[in-house]
């Protein structure tokens, strides 16, 4: 048996520590990420759900204008927390559209009277399928798409008071 | 009593609150007529991500979002579409990070190598193992 042989186990035990303590330390972002970014927005078509307002389809968002493609639901929680950074963008100027989903009219009504209309265009995704076409994991998500309705940029989760800012730059320089 | 009472009942809202009132989509949890075309569905269904519950597979899972993607791959599958396309189609989607069936890549080539390897060392202590004895 050669001498060194004997150490192969600590070493092993030490570098089993590392990744597990490293797993611990430092735990991994478990975020899912569209992989679309770069992309065109892929071809859609959703009907009107909010009384007033027109559905959305995916040549609206290649109308030569940067816009704010965002994915919300009258039943998500965090949703209400957005709704007022939203409203600031907007008045910053930036143009929004959503998608609902799997929501209904008299829900999506009630939503926008409590906590403010910040969107252009509102369209219906029963079934998430935009929402999966578009590689977004849940509610709320949102999109900066450029003018020729490429895919720049996704924020996952709700839009906080600080990332407000880096959002209205993003579409800003998406022209 | 009361305190934990309430306490329970502040546990339960939140699943509550945190899927809609819709029904689920049709074929997410309705078998398709055809069986050959079921199972074709059923078998890409164990391997797709939850993308909700990530340790799940859309088989599995009761998310609303994995009763979506159920749909999905059931009316693409009636269609006539491949499974593979439909993987394919999610993976340009969502990444590798959706298949439990990861391909060949530099990322995951420790994973296909590794009992390759394992194999090998297993030979070479048994060689080295059955020479020692001394006779």
């Amino acid at each position: 048996m050669k001498r060194w042989l004997l150490w192969v186990p600590l070493v092993g035990f030490a570098a089993l520590l590392g990744v597990i303590a490293q797993g611990l330390l430092k735990p991994a972002d478990r975020t899912v990420r569209s992989a679309m970014i770069g992309k065109p927005v892929p071809a859609f078509r959703l009907a009107a759900i909010a009384p007033g307002k027109p559905g959305l389809a995916s040549d609206d968002l290649q109308g030569g204008q940067p816009r704010l493609l965002n994915i919300f639901a009258s039943w998500c929680i965090p949703c209400i927390a957005e709704a007022p950074q939203l409203l600031r963008l907007k008045q910053l100027g930036v143009p929004i559209d959503a998608v609902a989903v799997r929501d209904t009219p008299d829900a999506v009504a009630d939503f926008l009277r409590r906590n403010g209309d910040p969107y252009a265009r509102i369209g219906s995704d029963r079934e998430s399928a935009v929402q999966l076409a578009l590689g977004s994991s849940g509610v709320p998500e949102s999109f900066v798409v450029d003018g020729q309705g490429r895919i720049v940029l996704q924020h996952v989760g709700d839009i906080r008071a600080d990332d407000v800012d880096a959002i209205a730059a993003a579409v800003r320089n998406a022209r | 009593m009361k305190r934990l009472l309430l306490l329970a009942a502040v546990l339960l809202s939140a699943p509550v609150l945190a899927d809609s009132r819709l029904p689920p989509a049709s074929f997410a949890d309705t078998q398709l007529a055809d069986p050959a075309k079921e199972a074709q569905a059923k078998e890409l269904m164990a391997t797709l991500r939850c993308l909700v519950c990530q340790g799940q597979s859309i088989a599995d899972s009761d998310a609303e979002m994995a009763g979506d993607m159920r749909a999905l791959v059931r009316r693409r599958i009636q269609g006539g579409e491949r499974p593979d396309a439909i993987r394919r189609w999610l993976v340009e989607r969502y990444g590798d990070y959706v298949t439990y069936d990861p391909p060949f890549g530099p990322a995951t080539a420790l994973l296909w190598i590794a009992p390759l390897l394992m194999l090998a060392a297993g030979v070479l202590l048994a060689r080295q193992a059955f020479r020692k004895k001394p006779r």
